[in-house]
C-alpha cells in the first residue's frame, strides 16, 4: 500500500484502477525550408482549422459544463489570433527558414516562459493555456489527431498535468477521478473537474507509472492510496456508498420545486457571507439568496469599504444570480463581529448594544455609503435589500427616509436604479410584538431565529450551562413566528426565515403549515429542506 | 490624446476572458490605445501583452487612446473598463 497526498480540488470519493497518461509531446523537428511563404500560408491554414476546432470545442463544453468554463476555448481562439504571436511565428520562419511546426513550438515555449515567471498563480497558470494552443496548432500541421483514448473500463487518471482541451474531450462516463503532479486549484483543469462533480487532486507527487493498480483517490482528505490493504479499501467502499446516496439526492431532487403534496410551494434560498459561496448556492440548486451578509466586505477590510469596492461585489453576485432575487443585508457589526477602524466602545453586554441598524442610524455616512453601492448594484439584477436589529416604527421610517434621499440623489446623477424591495429583519420580541404595525410600511418580513430565540428565551447560546433550560423550539418563539407571518400576510407581503430553524427538517411542516413564503437556509441544507418540504401530505 | 485612469475591481485582474474581449472591441477603432502600468505598457489589441502586464484588483492603470477617432474611443474604453473590470 502507498500513500500520496495532494491537493483536493473537487471532493468525492474515487475507487478504481489507474490510467497513467504519459505526456507525449509532440516532437517537433526543426527543419530548413526554401519557400518561406508557403510556410506562412502552411501556417495561416493550420492556425484558422485550430481555431475552428476550439469553436466546436466550445459549443460542446457549453452544453457538458456551462458557458463560463467553456468560455477557456472561446479564449484559446482569441490567443491564436494574438498579433505579437502570429508576428513572432512568422518571424522564425523567415528569419532562420525554418518549418512552421518549430517556429510554433519555440514561440510557444517562449509566451508559456514570460506567464510561468509571473508572481501570480492565476497569471502563472495561464502558461498551460499557451502551451495548449500550441500543441494544437502542431497537431494540425503533423496531420495528427489526439490520439488519447480511454478504454471501456472507467478509470483513475493520472497524468503529469492534463490540458483543458483534454479534459474535456474525455469521455466522462469513463473517468472516476484525475490526479495530476502539476497544475494549481486555479488552474482550468480544476475548475472543470469541480463542475463535472468528479474528484480531483493536484500538486501529488507520485512516482511512477501505476498503470492497472488499484487505487483510492479521497477528494476530501486529499489523499491517494495505490494498491490499498482490504481494510483500508472496504472502509472508503462504504464512505464512497454514503457519498453516493447523498449525490442520488441531490440528482433526484435537483430542478425540482419545493412545493408540498398539496400544492402549496415555498421558496427556497440560500445564505451566504461572501462571493466565495456561490458555487455552493448554484450547485445546491437554490432559487435565490434570502440572506447574502454584508459584513465580509467590512471584516476583510482595513478601513471603510468603498462605494465601489462595495458596488462591485454586490454587482458580481446579483449578476452571477441572474434574475434570481438576492436579499442583501446591510452591515451588522457589533456584538460578536467587531471591526478595529469602527472605534466601537467595549461593552457590557454588546449583544444588546451598539450593533447593526443602531450603528447605521448614528453614523449616516457609513450607511448612506452602502445603500448608494446596492441601489447602484440594482440595475443589475433581482436585488432587494433588509436591515437587521428593528425594534420600532419609528426606525423603520428613519431608514426609508434615507433610502429615498440616496436613491433620489443617485438618480439626479444619473445612475440607473432596478426595483428594489426593501424588507426587515424580526429577530427581536419588539418586532415580532410590533410585526403589523411594521408590516405598513416595509416589503418583506424575514425572521432571524438565531437573536430571536436568545431574545425570547433570555438565554446566551454561547453559555454551555444554559444548555438544559435552551429548547430551540420552544412554544413561545413559534407563537412569535406564526404571529409575524399572519401579519404579513394581513398586510399584503411575505415572510421568510433566514435563522438556523429554517434548516430544522423537523419544524419544516409546522413553519409551511404556519404559511411561510420562504426559508432560507445554508447551501448544503437546500436539498434536504426541500425533501421536507415535498414530503409534506 | 485622450487618457483616463482606472482601478481593476476584477477579482483576478485583467484576466483572459476580458483581455480577449478588449482585444476585438479595441480593433473597430482607428485610434491606438494603450494600458499602462508602473512604467509597462502594452497595446490594447494585443491580448497576451496585456495579460503579461499582471495587472490585479485594486491596482491602476492609465489607457491612452490616440488617432483619429480618440474622442469617441475614449468614451467606449470607459464603458467597457467599468462594466468589464
Amino acid at each position: 500500500m502507498r500513500e500520496f497526498a495532494g491537493k483536493s480540488v473537487c471532493k468525492g470519493i474515487a475507487i478504481g484502477k489507474i490510467k497513467y497518461f504519459t505526456t507525449k509531446e509532440n516532437t517537433v523537428v526543426k527543419r530548413k525550408v526554401q519557400d518561406t511563404d508557403a510556410e506562412i500560408e502552411r501556417y495561416e491554414a493550420a492556425k484558422q482549422k485550430a481555431i475552428e476546432e476550439l469553436e466546436n470545442l466550445y459549443e460542446k463544453a457549453v452544453v457538458k459544463v456551462g458557458e463560463d468554463n467553456a468560455a477557456i476555448f472561446n479564449v484559446h481562439a482569441m490567443m491564436l489570433e494574438d498579433d505579437d504571436f502570429n508576428d513572432s511565428v512568422a518571424n522564425i520562419i523567415t528569419t532562420q527558414q525554418t518549418n512552421a511546426e518549430y517556429a510554433v513550438a519555440s514561440t510557444g515555449d517562449n509566451f508559456s516562459e514570460i506567464f510561468a515567471n509571473m508572481d501570480d498563480d492565476y497569471f502563472k497558470a495561464r502558461s498551460a493555456d499557451v502551451k495548449d494552443i500550441a500543441e494544437r496548432v502542431i497537431r494540425v500541421l503533423q496531420g495528427v489527431t489526439d490520439s488519447r483514448e480511454l478504454g471501456d473500463e472507467p478509470v483513475i487518471l493520472v497524468a503529469e498535468d492534463l490540458s483543458p482541451s483534454e479534459t474535456v474531450q474525455m469521455d466522462k462516463d469513463k473517468l472516476l477521478s484525475f490526479v495530476t503532479r502539476l497544475g494549481s486549484a486555479n488552474s482550468h483543469t480544476a475548475i472543470l473537474a469541480r463542475t463535472m462533480a468528479i474528484p480531483a487532486l493536484v500538486g501529488v507527487e507520485f512516482d511512477g507509472d501505476y498503470t492497472g493498480h488499484m487505487c483510492i483517490v479521497d477528494g476530501y482528505e486529499g489523499r491517494m492510496i495505490i494498491d490499498p490493504k482490504e481494510e483500508v479499501l472496504e472502509k472508503y467502499r462504504v464512505k464512497k456508498e454514503a457519498d453516493d446516496t447523498n449525490k442520488a439526492l441531490l440528482a433526484e431532487l435537483k430542478g425540482k420545486e419545493n412545493i408540498t403534496a398539496s400544492g402549496k410551494k415555498i421558496n427556497l434560498y440560500a445564505n451566504i457571507g461572501n462571493p466565495g459561496d456561490l458555487g455552493a448556492v448554484l450547485n445546491n440548486d437554490a432559487g435565490g439568496i434570502g440572506l447574502f451578509r454584508s459584513e465580509f466586505l467590512y471584516l476583510e477590510s482595513k478601513d471603510y469599504p468603498t462605494e465601489e469596492e462595495q458596488f462591485a461585489a454586490y454587482k458580481k453576485v446579483v449578476e452571477a444570480m441572474g434574475g434570481k432575487k438576492v436579499i442583501i443585508r446591510t452591515l451588522d457589526i457589533g456584538a460578536d463581529k467587531q471591526v478595529d477602524y469602527f472605534h466601537l466602545d467595549k461593552e457590557e453586554n454588546p449583544a444588546l448594544g451598539y450593533r447593526a441598524i443602531r450603528i447605521c442610524l448614528t453614523r449616516p455616512e457609513i450607511f448612506k455609503t452602502q445603500l448608494r453601492a446596492l441601489f447602484r448594484a440594482s440595475a443589475y439584477g433581482n436585488l432587494s435589500i433588509m436591515y437587521p436589529m428593528i425594534i420600532s416604527v419609528d426606525e423603520v421610517l428613519k431608514i426609508k427616509e434615507i433610502s429615498k434621499a440616496v436613491r433620489e440623489e443617485l438618480k439626479a446623477e444619473g445612475f440607473p436604479i432596478g426595483e428594489v424591495e426593501e424588507g426587515i429583519m424580526i429577530e427581536t420580541p419588539a418586532a415580532a410584538i410590533m410585526s403589523d404595525e411594521l408590516a405598513k410600511h416595509v416589503d418583506f418580513f424575514s425572521i432571524g431565529t438565531n437573536d430571536l430565540t436568545q431574545y425570547t428565551l433570555a438565554i446566551d447560546r454561547q453559555n454551555a450551562k444554559l444548555e438544559p433550560f435552551y429548547d430551540a423550539h420552544h412554544p413561545a418563539l413559534l407563537k412569535l413566528i406564526e404571529m409575524v407571518v399572519e401579519n404579513s400576510h394581513k398586510a399584503g407581503i411575505w415572510t421568510g426565515i433566514c435563522g438556523e430553524l429554517g434548516a430544522d427538517t423537523e419544524l419544516t411542516e409546522t413553519f409551511v403549515k404556519m404559511g411561510i413564503d420562504e426559508l432560507s437556509v445554508a447551501p448544503g441544507a437546500i436539498l434536504p429542506v426541500r425533501k421536507a418540504i415535498r414530503d409534506i401530505r | 490624446m485622450k487618457s483616463f485612469e482606472y482601478t481593476i475591481t476584477d477579482e483576478v485582474g485583467i484576466h483572459a476572458r476580458p483581455a480577449g474581449i478588449l482585444a476585438k472591441k479595441v480593433k473597430e477603432f482607428n485610434s491606438v490605445v494603450t494600458i499602462s502600468k508602473d512604467g509597462k505598457s502594452a497595446e490594447a489589441k494585443k491580448l497576451m501583452a496585456v495579460m503579461g502586464l499582471g495587472v490585479k484588483q485594486g491596482q491602476t492603470v492609465t489607457v491612452t487612446v490616440e488617432g483619429a477617432d480618440e474622442e469617441t474611443a475614449v468614451v467606449e474604453m470607459e464603458k467597457f473598463f467599468k462594466e468589464n473590470l
